[in-house]
């Protein structure tokens, strides 16, 4: 036999590898007008027990309450009464004034890190406000509004930016990593997605013993790519678990803009069709689509109709972190581009717009926030500051490793202990 | 009991005793389990206890870390210890730091169960011993039994232990111990003291080694097949050696040891696993830093060849009769 079965390549096309660009680079001139931005009342309220199938259409629309000229209207508008609307936009401005002022302490040399969620104050905000007291979040690092929705009290939170003596988590993670169970606040990671599949393995536990609390999961759409995403959606799926799965598409994984993570060709919401699991896609800054999805998902989970995907779609405003320049790989006037303006700005908007607020309260609610991160700030810089010596026992590193230290760290802490005159004076813990 | 029988018992029994314990992983549920270590346990305790998962072992123990920070005992399976490292962020990134990570306002009280080792033609993915990996990473405690007594009293210690463990179990002697005589027969557990497995509740202390033949003449540091391996070299060569089980290798029974080799003064490690780094590496060092002054002679590893676990070739690469009667002589003439 001759060469038959090798193919001829001369007369075919040659492949080309396809590489995602984003479409504007430092530079450009942002122009998102090509974004769809579908009418409010485009998307029906189906009955919390839907079938996954009957919202294909949510999974690649965009679910919105809010109108750009503040008035709040279709099947999805929740219908909040003015001091809910009031509370809520008090916690949003609150996380705003809280993530300025500990950039600044960053800046200042406070710190080592932070991470601020500027323009995804509706995320957690909203959705907290929807979920029962007692349902378990699982947050990624960009979720600081849960505690904050929940009053868990600012000086904890910076302590533990500071990794100060009052750090409840001594010293032992990077800023902003909290943790607070009591406030149903799971601890958080460094490794990207891994809470997906614990979030719904709470979920199940919370089933199997016949409770009546759900989970609720956060992660930034760069992290669905992540084999955990993955995993946790079949185990959702499959065990029906009463599990609010937040994808927070806020454009940008670092430098990588959403196309690294498949966003070019579809959207995060439609992933839930192919798990056979009901998705929500919503103006992540629309704070009331926010809330109405995330309620829509609770009853839907607390009925024991199954998980719900919510993607949220939002604009990251700021550099990823305190260690990001984002000048330098995107276009600087973005997001005052972004066709879905900004969550704060808009709830105020509506509120005035239903005379229950004015921008007078507006302006001196933002000072009243202002002072009192900066008082909470002064009370936690008297625990300490990170660099100022060392604010915990040494002895307390090799604690919690395990429940009870084994012998090879209790010998391990005897000889650095050992080491501690030598390392850092006679005095011992200095700069205590 | 064989080793199975042992390990289902024990399950049984936590399951009867603890609410929270819950067995999940490939095939556990109605099947029973591929080695039949779950058979039973679904139809007595029900499907919302033990049940069937997706194969996807990163979800496994991620929805493992969860259902232990709602409040249960999750025992999730992985059907072969080569098939664990899809879970490893889970196990060394989640379970095994979340305690420390959130100062002790979560944990992770799971135990995960595996069948591992070779010597049984398993080929490159059915007969790794990757406990080297798991000592490395500091949280998680590492436990393997070498009998049906051991397996149950830890697998139960292990259980109610608030840490998380990796129970390894050495396949190759779920159902008799294997003496790496692999031209002979393998007898049945039946025949050996380590079957007699009482009835009900008992638990072994995680954290201590077991002298399985006391000796003067040099300590063998080995733990699951190798103990019986072993055990028939020694008994065929005429040493007077004194063989340590160690049963839990995270945490170390560092004191049976160091005491051990201080009364022989010689030393010989023996596990399956591939040797660089492999945690015989830390057996040797221990000894070497506790013990100098007391040693006669070097510290010898028989371990597996540093090359993928070959299928043909399994009795030329398994460190068996022959490659440590070889390194017990070599020890003895210095």
């Amino acid at each position: 036999m001759p060469d038959a079965h090798i193919r001829k390549t001369d007369n075919l096309p040659q492949l080309s590898l396809h590489i995602p660009e984003p479409r504007f680079r430092p530079g450009d001139a942002p122009d998102f007008s090509d974004i769809a931005v579908p009418a409010v009342g485009a998307l029906s309220r189906p009955a919390e027990s839907a079938t996954p199938a009957a919202m294909r259409d949510h999974a690649y629309g965009l679910v919105r309450v809010l109108e750009f000229d503040g008035s709040a209207s279709g099947p999805w508008n929740p219908r909040l009464s003015p001091d809910r609307l009031r509370a809520m936009l008090r916690y949003m401005m609150l996380v705003r004034a809280f993530d300025d002022r500990m950039f600044r302490a960053q800046r200042q040399g406070k710190t080592s890190f932070y991470m601020k969620s500027t323009g995804e104050e509706a995320v957690s905000v909203a959705a907290t406000m929807a979920l029962a007291r007692d349902d378990m979040c699982f947050p990624s690092y960009r979720q600081q509004g849960i505690l904050i929705t929940r009053d868990y009290p600012l000086i904890d939170m910076m302590n533990q930016i500071y990794s100060n003596r009052g750090d409840p988590l001594k010293g032992r993670q990077l800023p902003i990593m909290y943790s607070a169970k009591d406030y149903g606040f799971f601890s958080v990671s460094g490794n990207l997605a891994t809470q997906y599949p614990q979030a719904v393995g709470w979920a199940m536990a919370s089933a199997a013993k016949g409770d009546s609390r759900i989970a609720a999961v956060w992660c930034g759409e760069g992290s669905t790519a992540e084999g955990d995403f993955h995993s946790a959606m079949t185990f959702a799926a499959v065990y029906n678990a009463p599990v609010i799965l937040n994808v927070v598409n806020n454009q940008w994984a670092i430098s990588s803009f959403s196309g690294f993570a498949g966003g070019e060709r579809t959207t995060f919401a439609a992933r839930a069709v192919g798990y056979g699991i009901a998705s929500l896609r919503v103006d992540g800054n629309d704070p009331l689509a926010v809330y109405a999805a995330t309620q829509w998902a609770s009853d839907r989970a607390r009925t024991d109709n199954g998980p719900t995907l919510i993607e949220h779609f939002t604009y990251r405003a700021e550099g990823h972190s305190t260690s990001d320049d984002p000048s330098a790989y995107r276009a600087r006037e973005e997001y005052a581009a972004w066709p879905f303006g900004d969550p704060v700005l808009r709830l105020k908007q509506h509120l005035i717009a239903l005379g229950e607020w004015d921008e007078g309260r507006y302006a001196a609610q933002a000072t009243e926030l202002a002072d009192l991160v900066k008082a909470s700030q002064k009370e936690a810089e008297k625990n300490g500051i990170l660099g100022h010596g060392l604010h915990q026992p040494l002895a307390s590193m090799f604690e919690d490793v395990f429940e009870q230290l084994p012998p090879h760290l209790v010998e391990q802490r005897e000889q650095m202990l050992a080491e501690q005159t030598r390392k850092f004076g006679p005095k011992g813990r200095q700069c205590q | 009991m064989n080793m199975i029988e042992a390990i289902n018992d024990a399950l049984d029994i936590m399951l009867a005793r603890d609410p929270d314990v819950v067995v999940l992983g490939e095939d556990v549920g109605y099947f029973g389990g591929v080695f039949r270590a779950t058979a039973g346990l679904q139809e007595k305790h029900g499907k919302t206890r033990v049940f069937d998962t997706p194969i996807t072992e990163c979800g496994i123990i991620g929805v493992a870390v969860g259902m232990g920070a709602y409040g249960m005992r999750p025992v999730p399976e992985i059907q072969f210890a080569d098939y664990i490292y899809p879970a490893l962020d889970q196990l060394v990134s989640e379970a095994a730091r979340l305690r420390y990570r959130s100062a002790g306002d979560f944990i992770a009280p799971m135990t995960v169960r595996s069948p591992f080792g070779g010597g049984i033609f398993g080929g490159q993915t059915h007969s790794q011993s990757p406990e080297g990996i798991f000592t490395h990473c500091s949280g998680l405690k590492t436990v393997i039994p070498a009998t049906p007594y051991d397996a149950k009293g830890l697998l139960i210690a292990a259980i109610e232990d608030n840490d998380p463990v990796i129970f390894f179990e050495p396949k190759r002697i779920y159902n008799g111990p294997f003496s790496g005589y692999y031209d002979r027969p393998v007898e049945p557990w039946a025949k050996h003291d380590g079957s007699v497995v009482p009835e009900g509740y008992y638990r072994i202390e995680l954290g201590k080694a077991k002298i399985v033949r006391p000796g003067s003449d040099v300590t063998i540091l080995c733990y699951g097949t190798m103990v019986h391996v072993v055990q028939a070299v020694v008994a065929d060569a005429g040493i007077d050696a004194e063989i340590v089980d160690l049963r839990t290798l995270m945490p170390l029974d560092v004191a049976t040891i160091e005491e051990s080799v201080k009364r022989t003064g010689r030393c010989l490690i023996v596990h399956e696993a591939t040797r660089t780094s492999g945690f015989g590496a830390e057996l040797a060092a221990t000894v070497q830093e506790r013990c100098f002054y007391h040693l006669e002679a070097p510290v010898e590893r028989v371990t597996g060849f540093d090359t993928p676990y070959p299928h043909s070739l399994e009795w030329a690469y398994f460190p068996g009769p022959v490659r440590i009667a070889t390194a017990l002589e070599k020890i003895m003439r210095v």
